[in-house]
C-alpha cells in the first residue's frame, strides 16, 4: 500500500511525462527507482494515467528483468553470473550465499534485512567473480570471502536497530 | 557560433590545460570498482593540504582494466607517467615526487607517454600497444568524457563540419567504399543500410543508436560511452543529416548508470553549442537525441525488438523484411547502428574511405573493439585491426594464460558465439572466418578459458542464459533450447547417453531454422562449436562420467591425501562453509563426502608447502566407502533442489 502521501507523489510523477505509450517503461523505472518495487496499485495507477489495459502495463513489467513486484531487502545482494565470473565460479558464491542467509535467489532473509538476487552481467570482469551489496562492489570473491562480506552490514544492522529501539524507548514510540 | 568560433575556443581551453601539471584519474566503470574514487578524493585531500593548485580530472578507461585504479600524471616541460594500481596509500609519494619535486616515482610506473626516459617502458612500444590500434578508443583515458571542447579539440566534430557542407549521397558513397560493416555484431555493409534508408519513402524518419550492449562478458559500447560519448553523438547527427531525421535515440541499458549519465550530459552540452538542436551549425539540418533505457532484457539488443522497446511494448521481435531502414520505429524509416558503428563515421568522413580501408582484410575493413577477460594476464578493452589472430589477442595484448595453466578455448561472441580451440590459435579474426569457424564476431567480447574451465559446463551456462532470456515467441526458441539445456545438464551430472550428443545436434538445426530473430538463430553456437571442437570432453562425461576439467559437481570430488596433510594446520577445517571436514587437532583431515558441496574453498587454502588437497574424477577414483557418500550427497541435494 502506498497511502495518500505515497499516491500524491506518484500523481506528481506522472504529470512530468506525456501520455503516450512510449512514457511506459521510463516511467515505471522511475516509480520503481523511488519505492525500490511496483505494487499493484502503482500498475493500475500507471494504466489509467496512459489508457491503456492493465494487463499491458503488467506484461510489460513482467517481461523485463529489472522489474520487481515485492520490496528488496534493506542490504539487496546481487551476484554477477556473467561469463567471466562464471568461469571464476560465481555459481559457488551464490550457493555459498543460499547457505549462509538460509533463502533462495529472489527472497529476503533475516526480516527484511538482505535480499539476494542473481544478475547477468554487470561487466566488472577483470574482477571477476563479484557480488555487489546495495552498490558497493565486492572483487574476487570466494564463497568464504563472500560470507565475510555480510558481517558489517549485520553489524550496521544490528547497531541502527538497537539506537533505533532506545530512541524510541524515549519518546514512547517505536521506530519504523 | 560558426564551427571555426567553436574550435577556437575548445582549442585554446585544451592549450590552457597543457600548460599546467594535472593529473587524469580513470573513473570509467572499470575504476571505480577498483576503488578510483578513494584515488581521486585522496588525490584532492593531498593537494589541499599543501596548498597546490593542480587540477584532477576524471578521464574514462584507457582499456588497461587489469590496473585500475589507473592515474596519468602531465606537468610542462616534462614527459607524462602513467601509473598503475593506485591505492589511496600511494598518493602522497606520487604529488611529493612527480608534482613537487624531480622523482616521477618510475618504479611505480606502468610507462611513460613520451619517448626518451630511461626507468620506465615507454607505453607506445610495449607489446600490446605495438599490436593495437586505436580509432574508437583513441581518446579513451585521455580526454574528460563530461567536457565536450576536449573531444573538439582533439579532432571532434570536424567531421561533422565537413558532412553538412557535402551533399548526402556523397557522404553515403565513402562510407560505402570505406567498407565498414555493422559492429553489432552481425556485419551488415553500414553505408547499404545508410542508402536503403536514405532512399525509403515515409516522414519523419529516426536514427537510432543500439547501446543495449547485453552479451555478459561484453562492456566495449559501456566504455565507449563512458570514456568517449561525443564521438558517438557526431556519428548519428551525421547519420540523420545523411538520411534526413529529425530525432534519435540511444537506447541503453539500465545497468551502466554511468554511461546514462555521461551520456545526458554529453547531450546537454551539444546542444549549448548547437550541435545538436535546430538548425545545426547554421545548415538547416535539425536534429535532436533523447535517451531511452532498456531495462534488462537481453533479446532487446536484436533491432526490431529493440524498436518495440522504445515504442513502450515488450520487447520481442518481428518478422523481416520489412527492414528497420525501411519500416523501423512507428513504423518510420529508421537508421539503426551500433555504438561502434556510429563512433566509427567522423574518422571515415575525415580521413577518407581510402585511409579506413586500407585496415584490416579483404572482407573486414577498420579495427574491432574486444573486451578481454577470464584467464588471462592483462585484462581490459583492446582495439586491434580486423585480421589479427588470436594468439596475438591472448599472448602479446593480454599477457598469456596466469600461472602455469594451459590454454583451452577462447570464447567468443557471448551466447551467440563459439568456443575457438588451441588448433585455430593463428586464424584471422575477421567476421567471414569467424562465421567459418562456426561462431560470430558477436558484440565483442572474448573470454579465455584454461584447463580448469569445462567447455561442456561453458555450453551449459550459455544455454542456460538463452532460456532465460529467450522471449518466448517463437516455439523452437523458448522449448528448443530448453531441451538442448536439460541435454547438457544430464550430461555434466553423468546422466548423459551417447545417443545425446547426436540428438543435440539435430536439436540445434531445429532452433536455428524455427527462431524469428538472431538470439533464437544463434543460440545453439555455444553448443556446435564445442561439440565440434571438444566432442573428446562430451564423450568423457557421458561415457566415463569423468570431467576433464575436474569441475562438473556431480563427477569431481575434492579429498585430502592423508599423506601429505600436515595434520596440525586447520585452514581447511576452519574454512569450509559446510563443516564437512573433520579430524581432531593433529590427526590426519577428511572431507565428509556427503556434506561436501565442491566449493573449492580446502583446495584454495590448503598452504602450498603441503598442496594437500586434490580434485578427483570420475569419483571412482575415491576409496569406495567415500565414493558410496559422495553419492548419496549428490542425490540429497538434487532433492532439496526439486
Amino acid at each position: 500500500m502506498i497511502g495518500t502521501q505515497g499516491k500524491e507523489r506518484l500523481a506528481e510523477t506522472l504529470s512530468s511525462y506525456s501520455k503516450e505509450r512510449k512514457s511506459l517503461i521510463p516511467l515505471l523505472e522511475e516509480v520503481q527507482g523511488e519505492l525500490g518495487y511496483l505494487p499493484k496499485e502503482v500498475m493500475q495507477e500507471i494504466a489509467g494515467f496512459l489508457a491503456i489495459p492493465e494487463v499491458e502495463v503488467y506484461g510489460v513489467a513482467t517481461f523485463y528483468n529489472q522489474f520487481r513486484f515485492v520490496p528488496r531487502g534493506k542490504h539487496h545482494v546481487r551476484v554477477c553470473m556473467g561469463t567471466a565470473c562464471h568461469l571464476a565460479g560465481g555459481k559457488l558464491i551464490l550457493e555459498a550465499l543460499e547457505r549462509e542467509l538460509g533463502i533462495k535467489v529472489g527472497e529476503t532473509a533475516e526480516g527484511g534485512e538482505f535480499s539476494l538476487e542473481r544478475v547477468a552481467c554487470v561487466g566488472c570482469c577483470m574482477l571477476a567473480p563479484v557480488m555487489i551489496i546495495g552498490e558497493e562492489i565486492h572483487p574476487k570473491m570466494t564463497p568464504f570471502k563472500s560470507e565475510e562480506a555480510l558481517i558489517p552490514y549485520r553489524q550496521k544492522s544490528e547497531e541502527t536497530n538497537s539506537s533505533k529501539g532506545q530512541a524510541g524507548a524515549k519518546t514512547g514510540k517505536r521506530g519504523e | 557560433m560558426t564551427f571555426q568560433e567553436i574550435q577556437s575556443q575548445a582549442k585554446s581551453e585544451w592549450e590552457d590545460l597543457q600548460k599546467k601539471a594535472c593529473i587524469l584519474i580513470g573513473t570509467a566503470t572499470c575504476g571505480r570498482a577498483a576503488g578510483a574514487l578513494n584515488t581521486l578524493e585522496a588525490f584532492q585531500a593531498e593537494l589541499s593540504r599543501r596548498h597546490i593548485e593542480v587540477k584532477t580530472i576524471q578521464v574514462g578507461c584507457m582499456g588497461l582494466c587489469y590496473a585500475e585504479p589507473l592515474v596519468t600524471m602531465a606537468k610542462p616541460d616534462s614527459f607524462r607517467v602513467v601509473y598503475g594500481n593506485v591505492t589511496p596509500e600511494l598518493v602522497p609519494r606520487l604529488v611529493e615526487g612527480y608534482i613537487m619535486g624531480d622523482d616521477p616515482c618510475l618504479e611505480l610506473a606502468l610507462g611513460t607517454l613520451e619517448l626518451g626516459e630511461g626507468g620506465a617502458p615507454y607505453i607506445p612500444e610495449l607489446p600490446r600497444f605495438e599490436k593495437e590500434l586505436r580509432l574508437v578508443l583513441r581518446r579513451c583515458g585521455y580526454i574528460d568524457p563530461q567536457n565536450i571542447n576536449h573531444y573538439i579539440a582533439n579532432g571532434g566534430y570536424s567531421g561533422l563540419a565537413e558532412t553538412l557542407m557535402r551533399p548526402p549521397d556523397e557522404i553515403i558513397e565513402q562510407v560505402k567504399r570505406s567498407g565498414l560493416r555493422g559492429r553489432g555484431g552481425a556485419g551488415f555493409p553500414t553505408g547499404l543500410k545508410w542508402e536503403f534508408c536514405r532512399k525509403a519513402e515515409g516522414e519523419p524518419k529516426y536514427v537510432v543508436c543500439n547501446a543495449d550492449e547485453g552479451d555478459p562478458g561484453a562492456f566495449m559500447d559501456r566504455t565507449i560511452l563512458e570514456s568517449d560519448p561525443q564521438q558517438v553523438i557526431e556519428g548519428m547527427i551525421i547519420g540523420a543529416y545523411v538520411v534526413g531525421a529529425r530525432q534519435g535515440y540511444i537506447y541503453v541499458r539500465a545497468e551502466y548508470p554511468l554511461a546514462v549519465e555521461r551520456v545526458k550530459t554529453a547531450l546537454r552540452q551539444a546542444e549549448e553549442l548547437g550541435l545538436l538542436g535546430d538548425n545545426i551549425l547554421g545548415s538547416g539540418l535539425s536534429f535532436r537525441i533523447e535517451l531511452a533505457m532498456g531495462a534488462g532484457a537481453f533479446v532487446s539488443g536484436e533491432e526490431t525488438a529493440l524498436m518495440a522497446a522504445v515504442e513502450g511494448e515488450m520487447s520481442t521481435p518481428r518478422p523481416r523484411p520489412p527492414y528497420p531502414a525501411q519500416a523501423g520505429l512507428w513504423g518510420k524509416p529508421t537508421l539503426l547502428n551500433n555504438v561502434k558503428t556510429f563512433a566509427n563515421i567522423p574518422l571515415i568522413i575525415e580521413r577518407g574511405a581510402d585511409w579506413f580501408s586500407s585496415i584490416g582484410t579483404e572482407g573486414s575493413k577498420g579495427t574491432a573493439v574486444f573486451t578481454l577477460a577470464g584467464k588471462v594476464n592483462k585484462k581490459g578493452l583492446t582495439e586491434v585491426p580486423m585480421g589479427i589472430t588470436f594468439r596475438e589477442i591472448i599472448y602479446d595484448i593480454g599477457g598469456g594464460i596466469p600461472g602455469s595453466k594451459s590454454f583451452k578455448a577462447i570464447q567468443i561472441g557471448g551466447p551467440s558465439g563459439g568456443c575457438i580451440p588451441p588448433s585455430l590459435l593463428d586464424a584471422p579474426i575477421d567476421y567471414d572466418s569467424l562465421r567459418q569457424a562456426g561462431s560470430m564476431m558477436g558484440s565483442g567480447g572474448l573470454i579465455v578459458m584454461d584447463e580448469d574451465n569445462c567447455v561442456v559446463d561453458a555450453a551449459k551456462f550459455f544455454l542456460d542464459f538463452t532460456t532465460k532470456e529467450s522471449c518466448g515467441k517463437c516455439t523452437l526458441c523458448r522449448l528448443g533450447t530448453l531441451q538442448m539445456f536439460h541435454i547438457l545438464e544430464a550430461i555434466t551430472r553423468g546422466e548423459g547417453k551417447p545417443e545425446d550428443l547426436d540428438l543435440l545436434f539435430e536439436l540445434a538445426e531445429d532452433v536455428k531454422l524455427g527462431s524469428l530473430c538472431a538470439l533464437g538463430g544463434t543460440a545453439p553456437n555455444p553448443v556446435l562449436t564445442t561439440l565440434r571442437y571438444f566432442r573428446d570432453e562430451y564423450e568423457a562425461h557421458v561415457l566415463e562420467k569423468r570431467c576433464p576439467a575436474k569441475l562438473c559437481p556431480e563427477l569431481t570430488a575434492y579429498y585430502i591425501l592423508p599423506d601429505k596433510c600436515e595434520r596440525g594446520c586447520e585452514h581447511c577445517v576452519l574454512t569450509c562453509p559446510t563443516e564437512a571436514i573433520k579430524g581432531e587437532k593433529g590427526e590426519v583431515k577428511f572431507i565428509d563426502q556427503e556434506k561436501c558441496v565442491n566449493c573449492g574453498t580446502c583446495l584454495d587454502v590448503c598452504p602450498p608447502e603441503y598442496n594437500a588437497v586434490v580434485k578427483l574424477s570420475p569419483i571412482s577414483q575415491l576409496p569406495p566407502e567415500d565414493a558410496a557418500a559422495k553419492e548419496r550427497g549428490i542425490a540429497q541435494r538434487a532433492q532439496q533442489v526439486a
